[in-house]
């Protein structure tokens, strides 16, 4: 990468000058996400100001915060891989149908998950709940896990149509021929191939799913369901002399997020440009 | 694709060795094709479909807190669209609206677009640094709002002793105050949305051919003129697109006004999407909240007419 030749041997300077330029503005952008981590680092402080950095290491924000948000934590795990489940499950299949299949009405169900990206949430959850309580899906983690879904479904769909489109038709010939089932062709040799945008779609509907609050907060009228998001909303309530907790426990929910951004930094690349501009 | 649809199923006919007649072949082979877009389908239906009709209906009846015990929820004409429409409230709300989006896309954008811009360099780290400024976007917006409600805190917030510490006198309401809430509101939402704008447009800068800027270089042109000549029209249909997501998900935001100010103080962080919360979860009313949900869904749908379009234009 450094060059020896004479001509731009004044360059790496100026190049390092971008990058201390970079890890300035990153800085900035990400002093929020610091100061929870410091924050949550600090003994209880009450309504006290917190100090720039943690002066000893006080895990009791993060004690208390697990016996209190532990187990709204598992919900939050358990709501969004059922949900992953739920949207793969419907997704993937009808992303292969609308990228491969010459039926009639395919555009207009093209067009139409377009447009469901766009309904307001409050909106969908409005109707829902009265449904909800016909159903008896009210606080009930199917019934959250369905409604979590419904975030990530048109974009999983979206983002593997636009990669299944790209599956040779011969290859998926080859396969009837041999006298493979649509299903068993769909298993065997479409889901293998379209392994990359599966796990792309599948982290962004982990992530729709672990950050929702507002289909916890309005499908939920009991404590029996409770994810993390709305654990930490109603703690604040509760607790507003106790930051330190608090934090802690917003630490703890954003760490799906930043293990996913380490695990599957080109996914999440590829899902945010791929999944929204085509 | 011709060929597709002839010989497929004529190789299937001749491995089974059963004979069907082609019609109803066909038939068999679009039903089992169907098959895997119907869940689908009937999930959108459900979940989308269902509820924006009900919601039509429902902004017709008439909810009271006893609506979820008697299920009786009678008809009442155009009883809660005058109602919510006479209130003061939604038109502060729908000026907070429009007030938020346009703000928040603004900053948004601008910084967004800058720091794509700044990251088409070459530089040592540029890569990490880039995927790095992604974290904040991928943290759950409701608990962003509430680290934020910690920092803007007027007393005890890091942002007051700061400004404290510089001189800058350190008792910004921030928070507290109706003639600040909006604008703090904005600031935390266009933090949230920068990392978005930037992914997205730097994607589309990549896609600029290089050798159009050797030769704006070449032609001895400034670098505000290649941007302007260059860069700006052939980022377009990009950025209509950011533009159009932006507006899409700044328009129906909760989570974050609820975790920042609850829609307050005295209102002034209240929209249409927090109205309709208010409504229906919290005074129980489901037709009011029905009533300014539809307004919501028109603005949106005006908007999705632009994406589709902008939508068109980039896939072929």
């Amino acid at each position: 990468m450094t060059t020896t030749h004479p001509s731009v041997a004044q360059k790496p300077r100026r190049r390092w000058g971008a990058t201390v330029a970079g890890a300035v503005i990153l800085c900035v952008m990400l002093f929020p996400l610091y100061w929870m981590i410091n924050t949550a680092l600090q003994p209880e402080s009450g309504l006290l100001e917190v100090s720039p950095v943690p002066h000893s290491l006080d895990l009791s924000g993060f004690t208390s915060a697990l016996s209190e948000q532990g187990g709204h934590l598992l919900t939050s795990l358990a709501v969004a891989l059922g949900a992953v489940v739920i949207c793969l499950a419907i997704a993937a299949p009808a992303a292969y149908g609308l990228a491969q299949f010459k039926l009639p009405g395919t555009k207009s169900i093209v067009f139409g998950t377009l447009i469901t990206q766009m309904v307001p949430g409050i909106v969908i959850a409005n109707a829902l709940y009265s449904a909800y309580v016909d159903l008896g899906l009210v606080n009930s983690y199917f019934g959250l896990m369905l409604a979590d879904a419904s975030l990530g479904i048109p974009f999983a769909i979206v983002l593997m149509r636009s990669f299944m489109v790209a599956i040779p038709k011969e290859v998926i010939e080859a396969a009837e021929v041999d006298g493979a089932s649509k299903l068993r062709t769909f298993v065997q040799v479409v889901l293998p191939m379209s392994r990359n945008s599966l796990i792309t779609a599948g982290l962004f509907s982990f992530l729709y799913a672990w950050s929702d609050f507002m289909f916890a907060l309005t499908l939920n009228t009991t404590d029996d369901v409770k994810p993390v998001t709305l654990g930490i909303y109603q703690y604040i309530g509760a607790h507003v002399g106790d930051w330190g907790s608090v934090m802690a426990a917003a630490v703890l929910s954003a760490i799906p997020a930043a293990v996913l951004l380490v695990l599957a930094q080109k996914y999440i690349a590829a899902g945010i440009t791929g999944g929204s501009v085509k | 694709m011709s060929t597709t649809t002839v010989t497929a199923p004529a190789a299937r006919r001749a491995v089974s060795g059963k004979k069907t007649d082609p019609l109803r072949a066909r038939r068999r082979r679009r039903l089992s094709q169907w098959g895997f877009i119907a869940p689908a389908v009937v999930f959108m239906l459900l979940f989308f479909g269902y509820p924006l009709v009900r919601n039509v209906v429902m902004s017709f009846q008439h909810y009271s807190p006893s609506t979820f015990f008697d299920g009786k929820a009678p008809f009442n004409g155009t009883d809660n669209w005058s109602k919510v429409f006479k209130d003061d409230l939604f038109g502060k709300a729908l000026w907070h609206t429009i007030v938020f989006t346009i703000g928040s896309l603004i900053g948004q954008f601008g910084v967004g677009l800058a720091l794509a811009v700044f990251f088409t360099k070459r530089f040592p780290l540029n890569g990490f640094l880039r995927s790095l400024i992604l974290l904040p976007w991928l943290v759950p917006m409701v608990v962003s709002g509430i680290v934020w409600r910690r920092i803007l805190d007027q007393d005890t917030g890091v942002l007051n002793s700061f400004a404290d510490t510089l001189g800058l006198g350190g008792h910004t309401p921030w928070l507290t105050s109706p003639g600040m809430a909006l604008f703090s509101v904005i600031l935390v939402n266009i933090w949230i949305g920068i990392p978005f704008n930037m992914v997205i447009l730097y994607g589309g800068l990549q896609e600029i051919p290089k050798e159009l800027y050797e030769a704006a270089s070449l032609d001895g042109a400034s670098a505000w003129r290649t941007f302007r000549s260059i860069t700006l029209p052939l980022l377009k249909p990009v950025i209509t697109v950011v533009l159009v997501l932006g507006f899409m998900s700044t328009i129906k935001i909760l989570d974050l006004i609820l975790a920042l100010t609850d829609g307050g103080p005295a209102d002034s962080t209240q929209t249409l999407g927090t109205l309709t919360y208010q409504n229906s979860f919290v005074q129980l009313d489901f037709g009011a909240g029905a009533v300014v949900g539809n307004v919501l869904i028109l603005i949106s749908a005006v908007f999705a007419v632009f994406y589709l379009r902008a939508n068109r234009s980039e896939g072929k």
